[in-house]
């Protein structure tokens, strides 16, 4: 009984030991916003494809987990839709470089059975819809925005994200744009005290598109290719220039192009002026050490990002639906990342 | 069981070296086990002192729970944590009693076996297939059917108004009760059973039917065991995890609906610890944990204790 | 009740109506009983139904050898979520029951005393400590430290739930081997170590496999520590000290995520791993009918 015990500990040993080499390729691993892990898996995916031994693991954890993860140098770079500050860059002692590495936009999801046509929120009502003051779908001032659709009349179920999200940030940065009320009240944050009574928490973006899917009445901002894979209905909003435009590629492009020039302190797309600007569309950065210790595997993560950033790897957006940086906004990126001594 | 007799024990003497360094690793062995359990009781506390140091005692009953701000209070947790283990515990005491008594004194031997199998396999599920099955099958099932039922005949009071979603604190005690009813039913079937034969014939003798037996005297008699069954399941729903996070909500609020979304200390850790920016914001998760880990050791020790005196030194 | 009663009867009366009435609160509650313990059954089966329903529509080979696609890829599988559960599980047995057969033996062989049962209290509290509790005392000591998560880790968190388990069937198992095999092997010339390991431990190890299959079994579904130890990952991975894909982890992510087909892969690793607990739990049965079977021999 023990020595057959023994025998199977030591073929599990073996087995372990011969799969070894296999992992003997290069494994980077990254963490952080959920808004890129949709283009993230599938460039890493193709760039593996490309160069089979190298493997990118990123985990989608929040954006405030990615700059942490990194922070504590548990992971090799991390991913967040908002840049590190002055004060988390502090926490990092070393000196860190930020590459935007996509770009794309918080869509308006809703689940309202029975209601067909795509409803249309300003950006007041929005505000206070997440502020609490309006609870119900068919409140007069949706109604008025919304001649002709009739609204049934179902509490507003209102969900948010239960983890530090740079969506979140991009979302609350838009609200203070709009509305002085959430400025002083709530503020922008990866993660604010959402003050609408009974609201939902639910973990990353695929949290909250599943929640807003399955909750009659739930309202919740989620990134644009998550709303488009899984056909969610979403609002169309009204931006800065009074013109009603819904969330896309092509208007998120357009709020993007209002600010040809982003840097890690400069980054806020939110609410620009432009007639086809989508309001909640952001940026979405990763952030690396300037001085990889170890050289090679510092050389594989250059390799691997300037891929990403450059156009062979934004020609990947497209086709997860989300938008490929402008040309002049890649090689910024690229003249940073060159700074990585290597 | 056997206990070493004194007289084999001073004959047992580690007479060659090979016995000698059997002793030391048997020694080492058995001090490793217990350094790992105080480092882990070490851990904690110091993960959590900044925290402790910086909020004070203040922390229980602090209900703020805002990440920008760097301002903790745990007391939504708790009051979540406390909601649901209590849903749980009743709905799961009454049900698990109840199986317990007719598996012990009324069903026949072809069906208790079977019953009493499937109910222990409950308790082998993981935790991750219950919260996979509560979010897709109980929590649409609480918002169509149980929830505006409840809603209807009970929704005047406070504990049942409000908007009903699916996921909330209901749900989740209700996932809670059905992971802990194989315990109370098992634990408590033993002590039913273990209860003496006379008693239940001395009452039958009296002319009291198998049911009033079983109500009136074999459980009052063996109510210190099935309490403390139903406290040692309760302390496994303070510590559930994964399944409670699927499905309560996720919301640092205290809301007095049963319908509402909350949080639990083990799901707000769960949740939020790899993304916890500011060391006090750890330290605050960390300290959640060390009230959990506290708050599990004391109602574990209660249940053993009381669990003990009805079966003997024989332990669960 | 009736009309026209003797007056024998009408001294009977209201014992008879009583006991009528208790009888049928006796069939009620005795239907009480009935249904609350098939209540308690039939949730078991209704679980199961829906596992196996939606499991099945994901389960085939696919599923159980590649790797997880990306969004909008088609197809895929948990295959490195299953070695990945392997390897874990793997080392944390190694590593759990070396030591918990080890402070079994100690307490075994010195049952009483103030350090013995100190030991025994402690095991107690470790039972007691929820595993998300561990999973933080895991990230403390190996995560942080080492700045990178690992499998390592997350076999660290696995082997705490497996102790207590394993310590005190191993104690019971060896102190239930029979006074007199033990004082045989003594009076044939044995020191201790020997008679512990090569005539106790044998005899006692069907009780020890069936308490360790039950530890294993427990800790296959076990997600909350696993978030920040083992991380996850979408390639093949197998060296531990590498974050490593982990099925229940898995399952936990598609479940909360929006995508279908995800979800579809979410049930098929929980049949999966539901399959995994029966077969242990089976097992387990198995051994311990033949471990009761060779005591009494």
């Amino acid at each position: 009984m023990r020595r057959s015990f023994y025998r199977g500990l030591v073929t599990l040993a073996l087995g372990v030991a011969m799969t070894l080499p296999a992992a003997a390729a290069t494994q980077l691993t990254g963490a952080g916003s959920s808004f890129d892990y949709p283009f993230f898996s599938k460039a890493f995916y193709i760039y593996n494809q490309k160069r089979p031994d190298v493997t990118v693991n990123y985990q989608s954890i929040g954006s405030g987990g990615g700059i942490q993860q990194f922070t504590a140098k548990n992971v090799d770079f991390g991913a967040s839709d908002v840049p590190m500050n002055a004060e988390e860059l502090g926490r990092a002692k070393q000196a860190v470089l930020q590459i935007p590495v996509t770009l794309g936009g918080a869509a308006i999801a809703y689940n309202l059975p029975g209601v067909s046509a795509t409803l249309r929120l300003s950006r007041q009502a929005l505000a206070d819809i997440y502020l609490g003051k309006i609870a119900k779908w068919n409140d007069p001032e949706i109604a008025k925005l919304n001649a002709g659709v009739k609204l049934p009349d179902t509490p507003i179920v209102v969900v948010h994200r239960s983890d530090g999200s740079g969506t979140s940030y991009i979302f609350t940065d838009f609200l203070s744009h709009v509305s002085p009320e959430w400025k002083s009240k709530v503020g922008t944050g990866k993660s604010v005290s959402w003050p609408a009574p009974s609201s939902v928490g639910a973990k990353g973006n695929e949290g909250v598109a599943g929640q807003v899917r399955s909750t009659p009445g739930a309202i919740g901002y989620v990134e644009l290719a998550y709303v488009i894979e899984n056909k969610m209905p979403a609002v169309t909003l009204q931006n800065k220039a009074g013109k009603w435009v819904a969330c896309s590629p092509e208007t998120v492009a357009a709020a993007a192009a209002t600010k040809p020039n982003v840097s890690p302190t400069n980054f806020s797309i939110v609410d620009s002026a432009g007639a086809n600007s989508y309001p909640v569309s952001g940026y979405s950065w990763v952030m690396i050490y300037k001085d990889q210790s170890d050289k090679t595997r510092g050389k594989i993560l250059y390799d691997v990002l300037s891929w990403l950033v450059g156009p062979q790897g934004q020609s990947n957006a497209k086709s997860v639906d989300y938008v490929p940086l402008p040309v002049n906004v890649q090689n910024a990126a690229s003249a940073t990342l060159r700074q990585m001594q290597r | 069981m056997q206990q070493l007799e004194p007289r084999f024990r001073r004959v047992a003497r580690f007479v060659s070296p090979a016995d000698r360094g059997f002793a030391a690793v048997v020694y080492g062995g058995s001090i490793l086990f217990a350094l790992l359990i105080i480092a882990l009781f070490v851990e904690l506390v110091l993960g959590s002192w900044p925290s402790i140091v910086h909020f004070g005692p203040s922390f229980i009953w602090k209900s703020a729970w805002d990440p920008v701000a760097n301002k903790f209070g745990a007391l939504p947790m708790i009051y979540g944590t406390v909601v649901t283990s209590l849903i749980a515990i009743v709905l799961a005491s009454f049900v698990g009693i109840m199986a317990a008594v007719f598996l012990a004194d009324f069903a026949p031997r072809w069906l208790a076996t079977p019953l009493s199998f499937m109910i222990e396999l409950l308790a082998a599920v993981p935790s991750v297939v219950y919260g996979l099955w509560g979010l897709f099958v109980l929590s649409p099932f609480v918002r169509t059917a149980i929830g505006p039922v409840l809603q209807k005949f009970l929704g005047w009071t406070p504990l049942f108004s409000g908007p009903i979603y699916g996921v909330g604190l209901l749900t989740a005690g209700i996932i809670l009760a059905l992971m802990i009813v194989p315990t109370v039913t098992a634990i408590s079937r033993d002590v039913i059973a273990a209860i003496p034969r006379d008693l239940r014939e001395a009452s039958m003798a009296l002319g009291t039917t198998r049911w009033e037996t079983a109500i009136r005297v074999v459980l009052p008699a063996a109510r210190v065991g099935i309490f403390g069954a139903c406290v040692l399941a309760l302390g496994r729903a303070l510590g559930e995890t994964i399944a409670v996070t699927m499905v309560i909500g996720n919301r640092p609020e205290i809301s007095s609906s049963l319908f509402a979304p909350s949080y639990t200390l083990a799901s707000v850790i769960a949740n939020e610890f790899t993304e916890a920016t500011t060391s006090i914001y750890i330290s605050a998760l960390i300290e959640l944990g060390l009230i959990l880990f506290f708050v599990s050791i004391v109602v574990n020790a209660l249940a053993r204790l009381m669990i003990w005196s009805v079966r003997g030194s024989e332990r669960t | 009740m009736t009309a026209t009663t003797s007056p024998s009867e009408r001294e009977l009366l209201p014992r008879y109506r009583s006991l009528r009435r208790r009888r049928i609160f006796a069939s009620l509650g005795t239907t009480l009983a009935l249904c609350c313990a098939g209540l308690a059954a039939g949730v078991l089966l209704v679980i199961l139904a829906y596992v196996v329903v939606q499991g099945a529509r994901a389960i085939n080979w696919n599923f159980l050898t590649q790797l997880p696609h990306p969004i909008g890829v088609p197809g895929g599988g948990v295959g490195n979520g299953i070695l990945g559960t392997l390897i874990i599980i793997g080392l944390a047995t190694a590593m759990a029951v070396p030591l918990g057969l080890l402070t079994g033996i100690y307490l075994a062989l010195f049952g009483r005393g103030p350090i013995p049962e100190g030991l025994r209290f402690l095991s107690d509290v470790l039972s007691g400590v929820p595993s998300i509790a561990i999973g933080l005392f895991a990230y403390a000591v190996l995560v942080a430290p080492l700045k990178h998560f690992s499998a390592f880790s997350a076999s660290f968190a696995f082997m705490m739930l497996m102790l207590p388990l394993l310590v005190r069937t191993s104690e019971q198992a060896i102190r239930s081997v029979p006074q007199t095999v033990r004082e045989g092997a003594l009076a044939l010339g044995m020191s201790n170590f020997r008679a512990t390991m090569y005539i106790v431990l044998p005899t006692a190890m069907p009780a020890i496999i069936t308490a360790l299959l039950l530890a294993i079994a427990r800790v296959v579904g076990e997600t909350a520590p696993l978030l920040f130890t083992a991380f996850g990952s979408q390639f093949w991975q197998a060296n531990p000290n590498q974050p490593m894909a982990v099925l229940a982890l898995q399952v936990f992510t598609y479940a909360i995520s929006p995508y279908p087909e995800w979800q579809t892969q979410a049930w098929g690793g929980a049949l999966l791993l539901i399959l995994a607990v029966l077969i242990l739990s089976l097992g387990a049965r198995l051994m311990l009918r033949r471990a009761t079977r060779d005591l009494e021999a």
